[in-house]
């Protein structure tokens, strides 16, 4: 059981945290033919935008409403009427994904109203798919974003089912954004083996995987249509991935009646034997041998890697879901979770395997592993100041990733997933060792002192939450 | 201390700026912030602009007043280098919740002053204004003040938030912060006749440094850059410097002017992009301060350093000028660089066949003419498509751009090289033309291209999207070819100005109706260039062409 700490610092030090409408946003980016629409200033949609560029190296569309000062005061009717019109003449999405943001939820607009009068004064735009959701930036994080999103496609995307009758091969999956797209990719082949037809909302597997597409378009390239999300309900699980995804999958339950199965981690072994179980169950197969022998292949991961992954001090700092599954599975490999630091609130904190959990950012996360000794940091890739002062390895988990490649394809699920995980982060150990950590005729000499210092680590308030004045 | 709208009105009103000049009255107050178009509208806010412009201060803590996405979306993402200090790449940021938009965030703006001056004890805090607390009421001028008087340590406030204008304005709000608060506080602790200071200059990619060396060797101490690699006490005693130079960008002229008024420090625009542009750039600087009271020898020794130089770089580029020599590049960029880019390009043998001037200013445009010739086909608004069809149709072997269109290129198996801010090679300078040089040759020669043009060996003949694309394009043009009333249509529909949406015929119909002359009266007229102002370039283009003596010829039979 950990205690959940909130950060009391008036000013955050090289944020963790990222902000909500861009959550959002990004749960847009997974349906085919999207627009994501920003309502805030022009700054809101550029920001975010070269974010998610610079993570994925692809084009992503994304729009702005473009408030100016006047319209924020005077409220931003016009300029969210202006921009779908614009949008939906220009680029003719499929759907457009409207999410407020900090300037335009401080005016407090209401645009849920403003869609109304829009459908009522424009005929054309009566039964445009639209969807709002409101994300002010002063309140949660990218995570909660993410989860509003999804929860808000289901209430209005989702058709009511007219009739009882199942398909009993399909199975809604509802990722959390800590998923990648090969991630997605990986869950679609695994459900698939298994004889099912999964929908995933979003799907980000299929609109930013770096796929070169068939035609120019100025939308999402991919991704799911609308027409599936409609026949969500037709199928008979909700596989939900993340806690977050808890508040859609009920939505989906209220709205269908299609019962769902959480799970909260696929990082690991024994996550991923309770998950191939159930896609068993619920598919009346066995599980392929195919599994079978990548079950084998991640037990003998564990076995090479835990020399040099046991004993391990880390130091993580994520978004709560992402946090909780990557630093649960080095966990059961016996390393440390010396420090762990997140973003925002989550039932999955309180679980986590280590003593403390902090809300804050990642000046925090590098005094502490300072403290403690930490001997491997991960987290997204603003921790590489951090970890270069700190000398220790780096691992980039997370968004955004902007300085390495190939984020869009980095796995952590399933038993195939886990298993490179493994492999690179011993790798990472092994060359640390290598490149810093020779020994020398001196490196015993104060021997006894070192092991002193490290079996004491100074507890966490005292280090960061104490308040500055 | 004026107010953030009486800042902004300065700004507009600035003398220096061309375009500015050439507007009316009405049109200046309007000022360069363009009106936005909702569901259009690409590029980033006024606190970025500011952000970009002042965050390359090396030993200064920049910290965001609002919520989380200002900073936390956007911090150290910028490819600007220092020589020693790292504060700058640190994100401070209030990250104020809803109890703070409720009752107001100046006391935990004050408070996160106190902590980074504890903790981080840099020489000054710049602070940036966002839109949340500046609609809340926060004053951080006030707040600034008090921390200042309190802690013994210059605040800084930058007013840019987003919602005020684009990021060009913030470019210019956070000069003014600067002339405000900053130059002229500290006196230097000893000048000489070489000091220089070089405005608009972010040292991206330690791009400065290609040209130090040439300095060093010449004497020349940079007193204070603004802001690249800068300091804050040389920033602050920048107003002892006897010349100063405007790097190849309207982005601070407000800046080098106003300095110029208030210090008597001549200023001139230049660029290190381009052996010329080197070369001219140095023997500028040599004059200027050799003007103002430099020994004059130090004439003499820039034209040898620029001989040496130039002989070197001519020397290192002779060997691609066979391999790169009616290779075609089309450059996109935002268009200020553009023209100091062209010159570059073309002492390497290249040819150019577009350049976008969407940001540029007329006498930008001007020069691009002069460089290119008549010819020149420049791109405003280039859609994706045409510009595939381009680089296609084999128009050219490589685009240079920046990083938001390198998709178009490189998803249809294009070279393509980074020119912009988030490039991570330097480009300045004598050595920084030769590394272009290089990594163009090393873009179109990579044996890769070859590979990922092939098909797959499934996919049957002109399937693919590429084949599509080009397709699509050449059936719409047979359709205009074939039918002269269409392609009339086509061409009078090509929009001139986009705020209010005006098209070429309109404004040739109005043209030639009313004998119009001027912009005044194609607004007057048609209404176009009555929004933003940007395109008046384009409409006298279309003035000068309707009105040339050709066509007058053809109106009159």
């Amino acid at each position: 059981m950990a205690k959940v700490i909130t950060g009391k610092k008036a000013c955050a030090v090289n944020p963790l945290k990222m902000s909500q409408p861009i959550g959002g946003a990004f749960a847009f980016l997974g349906l085919r033919g999207a627009m994501p629409l920003l309502h805030g200033s022009q700054g809101c949609t550029s920001f975010g935008l070269t974010l998610f560029v610079r993570h994925f190296k692809e084009a992503v569309p994304m729009q702005t409403t473009a408030m100016s000062e006047v319209a924020t005061v005077l409220g931003g009717y016009e300029n969210v009427e202006q921009a779908i019109l614009n949008i939906h003449k220009r680029q003719k999405p499929e759907i457009i994904g409207i999410c407020s943001t900090g300037v335009t939820e401080t005016k407090g607009d209401d645009v849920d109203g403003y869609i109304k009068l829009i459908r009522e004064k424009h005929p054309q735009l009566a039964d445009y798919p639209l969807v709002y959701v409101s994300t002010p930036d002063f309140k949660d994080a990218f995570q909660d974003g993410w989860d509003k999103t999804v929860a808000k496609m289901v209430e209005v995307l989702v058709d009511k089912p007219t009739s009882t009758r199942r398909d009993p091969a399909r199975v809604n999956v509802l990722p959390g954004c800590h998923l990648t797209p090969g991630d997605i990719e990986e869950l679609r082949t695994i459900i698939e083996d298994f004889g099912l037809e999964p929908s995933f909302l979003p799907d980000l597997g299929g609109s930013l995987d770096g796929h070169i597409p068939d035609e120019f378009v100025p939308t999402t390239i991919g991704g799911i249509g609308l027409e599936e999300i409609a026949t969500m309900g037709r199928a008979a699980w909700t596989i939900a991935i993340g806690a977050q995804m808890k508040r859609a999958a009920e939505a989906m339950q209220a709205k269908t009646s299609v019962p769902y199965r959480l799970f909260e981690r696929l990082c690991g072994l024994l996550p991923n034997d309770e998950f191939m179980m159930f896609l068993s169950e619920i598919s009346g197969r066995p599980v392929p041998a195919k599994y079978r022998r990548q079950r084998g292949q991640l037990a003998d991961a564990m076995l090479d890697a835990h020399f040099h992954i046991g004993g391990r001090k880390l130091a993580v700092g994520a978004e709560p879901d992402l946090l909780f599954d990557v630093a649960s599975m080095l966990q059961e490999m016996g390393a440390k979770l010396s420090v762990a630091v997140t973003t925002t609130q989550s039932p999955v904190l309180e679980r986590m395997p280590c003593e403390e959990v902090l809300i804050g950012d990642l000046e925090d996360l590098e005094n502490l592993a300072k403290e403690r000794g930490c001997d491997l940091m991960m987290t997204h890739s603003h921790g590489r100041q951090a970890a270069s002062r700190l000398n220790i390895p780096f691992y980039r988990i997370g968004f955004p990733m902007f300085d390495r490649l190939g984020a869009g394809h980095l796995m952590s699920i399933g038993y195939r997933g886990t298993r490179d995980l493994i492999f690179t982060l011993a790798n990472l150990v092994i060359a640390d060792r290598e490149d810093n950590r020779q020994p020398t005729p001196d490196t015993w000499r104060d021997g006894w002192q070192d092991s002193l210092r490290e079996t004491t680590g100074a507890p966490l308030e005292a280090a960061v939450v104490a308040p500055l004045h | 201390m004026s107010s953030l709208s009486a800042t902004i009105q300065d700004v507009f009103n600035e003398p220096g700026c061309g375009k500015n000049a050439n507007k009316s009255e009405a049109e200046r107050k309007k000022g360069c912030t363009k009106q936005l178009q909702p569901g259009g509208a690409a590029g980033g806010c006024a606190f970025d602009g500011a952000k970009i412009a002042l965050q390359p201060l090396t030993d200064v803590a920049h910290l965001v007043h609002g919520p989380i996405a200002c900073e936390g979306n956007s911090w150290d993402n910028r490819g600007a280098a220092s020589s020693g200090p790292s504060i700058w790449r640190t994100g401070f940021t209030t990250d104020i919740n809803e109890t703070d938009v409720v009752f107001g965030g100046e006391k935990r703006l004050y408070k996160a002053i106190k902590e980074i001056i504890e903790k981080y004890d840099p020489p000054a805090v710049f602070v940036y204004q966002t839109c949340v607390p500046a609609m809340t009421g926060d004053d951080i001028n006030a707040v600034c003040k008090a921390a200042s008087a309190k802690f013994g340590k210059p605040c800084i406030p930058v007013n840019s938030p987003g919602f005020v204008g684009p990021k060009n304005l913030g470019n210019k709000l956070a000069g003014e912060a600067l002339l405000e608060h900053v130059i002229g506080t500290v006196e230097p602790e000893f000048t000489t006749p070489y000091d220089l200071n070089i405005i608009g200059e972010y040292n991206l990619s330690g791009e400065l440094w290609q040209v130090k060396p040439l300095f060093d060797e010449l004497g020349i101490r940079i007193s204070a850059c603004i802001s690249g690699d800068g300091r804050y006490n040389e920033v602050a005693s920048s107003h002892r410097a006897r010349a100063a130079m405007m790097v190849c960008s309207k982005a601070m002229i407000n800046v080098a002017r106003k300095m110029e008024e208030r210090y008597g420090i001549p200023f001139f625009e230049g660029s290190f992009y381009g052996i010329q542009d080197s070369s001219d750039s140095l023997r500028e600087i040599a004059r200027l301060l050799v003007e103002r009271g430099a020994p004059p020898d130090l004439l003499e020794r820039t034209e040898a350093v620029i001989a040496r130089e130039e002989a070197k770089a001519w020397a290192a580029i002779e060997p691609f000028k066979k391999r790169l020599t009616g290779k075609k590049v089309l450059l996109i960029t935002g268009g200020v660089k553009s023209w100091s880019v062209v010159a570059a390009l073309q002492e390497a043998g290249m040819e150019l066949v577009g350049t976008s001037v969407k940001k540029s200013t007329k006498e930008d445009k001007e020069r691009i003419k002069e460089l290119m010739g008549q010819d020149a086909h420049m791109i405003d608004d280039m859609a994706p498509r045409e510009m595939y069809k381009m680089l296609k149709d084999a128009k050219a072997d490589i685009m240079l751009s920046g990083g938001k269109s390198q998709f178009v290129a490189l998803k249809a198996a294009m070279p393509w090289l980074d020119i912009n801010q988030e490039r991570s090679h330097a480009y300045m300078g004598y050595i920084g033309m030769v590394k272009l040089v290089e990594e163009i040759d090393k873009a179109i020669y990579n044996p890769m291209w070859e590979q990922l043009r092939k098909r797959a060996p499934w996919e049957k003949a002109n399937s693919n999207w590429q084949a599509k694309a080009i397709a699509q394009a050449e059936a719409e043009a047979a359709v205009l070819a074939a039918d002269p009333v269409a392609a009339e249509a086509a061409r009078r529909a090509k929009k001139i100005c986009f705020c209010k949406s005006v098209d070429l015929g309109t404004i040739e119909d109005a043209i030639k109706a009313h004998g119009l002359t001027d912009v005044a009266g194609v607004r007057q007229h048609t209404n176009a260039s009555g929004g933003c102002g940007a395109c008046a370039v384009r409409v006298e283009d279309v003035l000068a062409q309707t009105n040339a003596p050709a066509n007058l010829l053809q109106a009159a039979e």
